[in-house]
């Protein structure tokens, strides 16, 4: 019998993604609570904690870099120091990089566009909890929707990644080639930490959850976290 | 006190607004610009008179939030 999870959802002022992603973990017969940015603790016995998309502080300095300093993110550092799962979507992922629970950075895009549309990406690797049940190598389609997705790491950074399998996701065409959509460095569209226990990606799988609104792979990615 | 306060993208981080600048200099036949790189000027006005106590602090503020020393290099100028 599958557990029912226990999902913390944060919101800060901006944040725009938190009903869609409480709407998909529902779905998914899950129970999800929305955690305001002042709150300085977490709710208790939870399973998982999403910082969402949006605009945190409307993207003022950098995005996520104000987000990043509100009392509720010590307590998420505390968590995910602590092996609880984090997963970071889109602005989530940048306020993930900008308090440091992530490695690298998300810059500008390279063609200064907004970028919103339906994009393929290949699975990297798969020995994590958050694509454990998806399959090394197959490609899904989920929304992207940004301006700063570019994500950029330094040589000896994107080596460690690679070492040690935290690239979650790349770029790619419907075989799976990776493809530039941003200029992401090798079309990285999401990482992991160290740990394996904090996610970060650009695409928003919570809006690919029924067929008929072009694709439901983000089902497939959020159920990773049952267990 | 003021401080002057430059934030670059670092040297070898491709600088995607910049290059969109230089782009459109060329095309505008503005000849002889090898690089353009586009950074943000942030001013601080402080209550500190003591200007060392005063950029170490500013530096401070610059790690902590004014620069993401992962993808950005900042200069600071105290008048």
């Amino acid at each position: 019998m599958q557990k029912s999870l226990k999902v913390a959802v944060l919101r800060f002022p901006g944040t725009n993604c938190e009903f869609d992603t409480q709407y998909a973990f529902e779905k998914l017969g899950h129970t999800t609570e929305l955690v305001w940015h002042e709150n300085e603790k977490l709710p208790t016995d939870i399973d998982l904690v999403v910082v969402p998309g949006g605009f945190s502080y409307g993207d003022y300095l950098r995005s996520g870099s104000i987000a990043r300093f509100s009392p509720v993110m010590k307590a998420v550092t505390a968590y995910a120091n602590d092996g609880g799962n984090v997963l970071g979507i889109c602005n989530g992922f940048q306020i993930l990089t900008e308090a440091g629970l992530l490695p690298g950075a998300l810059k500008r895009n390279n063609n200064l566009h907004f970028i919103s549309k339906h994009q393929n990406l290949c699975v990297i690797n798969n020995d994590n909890t958050f694509l454990s049940k998806c399959t090394k190598g197959e490609v899904l389609n989920i929304p992207i929707a940004h301006a700063d997705g570019n994500y950029y790491i330094d040589d000896e950074g994107f080596k460690k990644l690679e070492e040690n399998k935290q690239i979650l996701l790349r770029y790619s065409d419907s075989e799976g080639n990776p493809v530039v959509v941003n200029g992401s460095v090798t079309s990285i569209a999401g990482v992991c930490n160290e740990n394996k226990n904090v996610f970060g990606l650009m695409p928003h799988p919570e809006r690919a959850l029924e067929a008929i609104l072009g694709s439901e792979d983000g089902l497939r990615m959020l159920k990773g976290f049952e267990v | 006190m003021t401080a002057t306060v430059n934030v670059f993208l670092k040297n070898g981080v491709l600088d995607p607004q910049g290059k969109a600048s230089h782009h459109a200099l060329d095309s505008l036949g503005f000849a002889g610009v090898s690089d353009v790189r586009i950074g943000k000027q942030i001013i601080l006005q402080l209550d500190s008179e003591d200007k060392a106590k005063a950029e170490t602090e500013v530096k401070e503020m610059c790690e902590t939030l004014l620069a993401n020393t992962v993808i950005e290099d900042y200069t600071i100028e105290i008048n």
